[in-house]
């Protein structure tokens, strides 16, 4: 019995991860940079649904649209002000390092709106737990939802990739970018877009992640985020169901490891995980199907 | 270099007096008189405060400043300490250990012959490397790292970060409030680890039952279910929570989802639970921690010294005000004890009031109700009953 609460623990926690993998899988595989500061758009959509619902006093689905446009605009000047300059610069570092940056530059600016001290976010779950067994086995509603979100968010990142137009200019882009322009395709655009749904995607993780653990802090986005990208990596980075597989997975096995073998050492097993799945294969669990890759 | 440290100083001393004159009209008058020059022989005692009163940790060292105050105001009114006055200029440090160190030198100018101070751990380390090359009285009253006072002239009234732990394993078999006890820490945590160890070499000794021994990492704080349920598992009915209360207010989110509700038990971390921006306090509802002082207790002591606060502040003493409020009353004690004069180099006050540390025994504000004094041993620890409060309607109440 215990072994079921696990897994659901397990799965819930997973799902959290894979729903900012996501973000950051899209934006790799279309741009190829690892963007650092994703997990600080998380935290600053959590921030803005916070200010919006309990703040304010506004209903909960007005605060994810806000924190929706506000990541959106965020993540698309971050790449225009920061990222695009220096798109032409001769090592990858340097975009690299700016994108380390810029998730700094978030958390101090949160620190100073608002303070080190922790909120504790009201979740936007209304969604009873789904009690089984008698009790004895506890589904939460943030659960519930967040895993729904990540089944329809990777779905429609398929679809819109696989089947509209700016999905194919984005597939381009990410193949050849130099070939794709000759062809008439806006490759500033279509990063721009890329980034723009990314933001948006990681305002969503970041309501979802702060209804299911409600601490909120300036830094509360960037362990999750650097654990989502594990997760991306282990899947296979670029891939988006591999995103998905790859966040489940690595929250069962954190769960697992600290429930069967050790609290101290869950993070060394989660880790120690990934090394194995690297050298046995080194793209990740389906970082080879590149017809997935977006 | 030196015409700036004039200008620091300069800058710091006309601060610091306009703080004094908006802080306590009177005493105002009298200290800027005496930054200038040094210590003149006047029939005063001049105790240095050192401690954050701006910045993050700000509640902490103003309400250190202010209990210090008050408890200066009060022995002066009563004709102070063998017939000498106490006199307190208090530097800010804003939690900052250089500039803790730059706050000591200036109260170093003004003619300090002790230190109270400084408020928070790394700061107080900083300072005690000073004080110990100038041989000088120091005691915080509320630093809490083990380093804070590994110098001999070094005291303190709160109980070290790892003396935590055995307190609590004390006082919760002394007052039977579990039968099998789980623990939640931050192994990457030197204050978690440093409390669980001497907790449970405590239980050990006061014959608690520990169950569970679960931990979590600063990279793995989101997700407490399987500590929870590892703990439920073990049947434990109390969680001894060892950690700050940011992890504290996801654990009892939690613990409450999974419909699990043990006592827990926490240390000076937790205070600030409470204080959590939207927090659900009824969650908190039950949770015990040790901490020296309970601002609602009944006890003449602190209804006095409460309202008092209340009346010049207008603002609930926490505990950083009781502990260096019985600083003062320590410093008083050890200088009756010692018979010290103002007159006398601040090294020979130091050795004297030292050796009378040892042999004194005083009651305060953080002993109230526990029947007994506070009392130190060579190193510099406390040693008295550890009290403990109770979160009850979303507010600290005392235990009994």
């Amino acid at each position: 019995m215990s072994f079921l609460t696990y897994l659901i623990n397990g799965i819930s926690l997973g799902s959290v991860y894979a729903l900012i993998a996501l973000g950051y899988t899209m934006v790799y595989g279309i741009a190829k940079m690892l963007n650092f500061a994703h997990g600080d758009v998380i935290m600053i959509g959590a921030f803005t649904t916070y200010t919006i619902c309990s703040t304010m006093g506004l209903p909960p689905i007005v605060g994810v649209l806000v924190a929706v446009v506000v990541c959106t605009v965020l993540g698309m000047a971050i790449e225009k002000i920061a990222y695009k300059p220096l798109r032409k610069a001769s090592s990858s570092l340097a975009v690299l390092i700016t994108a380390i940056g810029i998730s700094y530059l978030l958390q101090n600016i949160a620190l100073i709106i608002f303070g080190a001290n922790s909120k504790s976010f009201t979740s936007i779950v209304s969604m009873e737990p789904i009690r089984l067994a008698d009790g004895q086995i506890n589904i939460t509603g943030e659960t519930v939802v967040t895993i729904l979100s990540c089944i329809v968010i990777m779905i429609g990142l398929m679809l819109f990739i696989n089947k509209t137009k700016a999905g194919q200019a984005m597939l381009a882009v990410s193949e050849d970018k130099g070939a794709a322009q000759l062809m008439g395709i806006n490759v500033n655009g279509t990063i721009a877009l890329t980034f723009a749904i990314g933001s948006a995607l990681a305002a969503i993780a970041g309501v979802l992640l702060c209804s299911a653990y409600p601490s909120l802090t300036p830094y509360t986005g960037s362990m999750p985020g650097i654990k989502a990208f594990v997760a991306a990596v282990f899947g296979g980075i670029g891939s988006i169901p591999g995103a998905f597989i790859g966040g489940i997975l690595l929250g069962i096995i954190e769960i697992f490891g600290k429930a069967y073998i050790s609290s101290q050492m869950a993070d060394a097993i989660v880790f120690g995980v990934l090394i194995v799945v690297l050298l046995v294969k080194p793209t990740g669990l389906l970082g080879k199907n590149i017809q997935e890759k977006v | 270099m030196k015409k700036l440290n004039k200008l620091v100083s300069v800058a710091v001393a006309s601060a610091m007096v306009m703080a004094m004159m908006t802080g306590c009209g009177s005493d105002g008058n009298k200290s800027s008189g005496g930054t200038s020059d040094g210590n003149n022989g006047a029939a005063t005692f001049k105790i240095g405060g050192i401690g954050p009163t701006t910045g993050g940790a700000a509640l902490y060292g103003t309400n250190v400043q202010n209990a210090a105050q008050i408890a200066i105001d009060e022995i002066n009114a009563a004709g102070g300490v063998n017939g000498y006055m106490l006199e307190l200029n208090f530097q800010d440090d804003e939690h900052d250990a250089e500039k803790s160190v730059n706050a000591y030198n200036v109260l170093k100018d003004w003619g300090a012959q002790m230190i109270v101070g400084a408020v928070t751990s790394s700061p107080c380390i900083a300072v005690s490397e000073k004080t110990k090359e100038d041989n000088m009285f120091q005691i915080t009253p509320s630093g809490s790292a083990v380093e804070c006072v590994q110098y001999d002239n070094c005291f303190r009234i709160c109980f070290s970060d790892p003396n935590q732990g055995e307190a609590s394993a004390k006082y919760i078999s002394e007052n039977n409030l579990a039968e099998k006890v789980a623990i939640i820490y931050d192994s990457s945590d030197v204050y978690s680890s440093g409390i669980m160890e001497s907790f449970v070499s405590g239980a050990a000794s006061y014959n608690l039952n520990v169950v569970a021994t679960e931990a979590f990492t600063a990279d793995s704080k989101t997700d407490f279910s399987v500590q929870l349920q590892k703990a439920k598992d073990a049947g434990a009915d109390m969680v001894f929570l060892p950690i700050y209360y940011q992890e504290s207010s996801l654990i009892l989110t939690q613990a409450n989802a999974m419909g699990y509700a043990p006592t827990f038990f926490s240390c000076d971390g937790m205070d600030g639970i409470l204080g959590v921006d939207n927090f659900d306090t009824k969650l908190a509802e039950g949770v015990m921690l040790l901490t020296p002082f309970a601002a609602d207790a009944q006890d003449d002591l602190t209804v006095k010294f409460v309202s008092q606060y209340k009346e010049r502040h207008n603002d609930t003493p926490n505990q950083f005000a009781a502990d260096a409020y019985d600083a003062i009353y320590v410093i008083k004690a050890a200088i009756e004890k010692s018979g010290v004069t103002p007159d006398m180099s601040v090294s020979d006050i130091c050795d004297k009031m030292k050796a009378a540390m040892l042999e004194i025994n005083v009651e305060g504000l953080t002993t109230v109700g526990t029947g007994a004094g506070m009392s130190w041993n060579a190193d510099g620890e406390v040693n008295k009953e550890p009290k403990a409060v109770k979160i009850v309607d979303g507010a600290y109440a005392g235990m009994d």
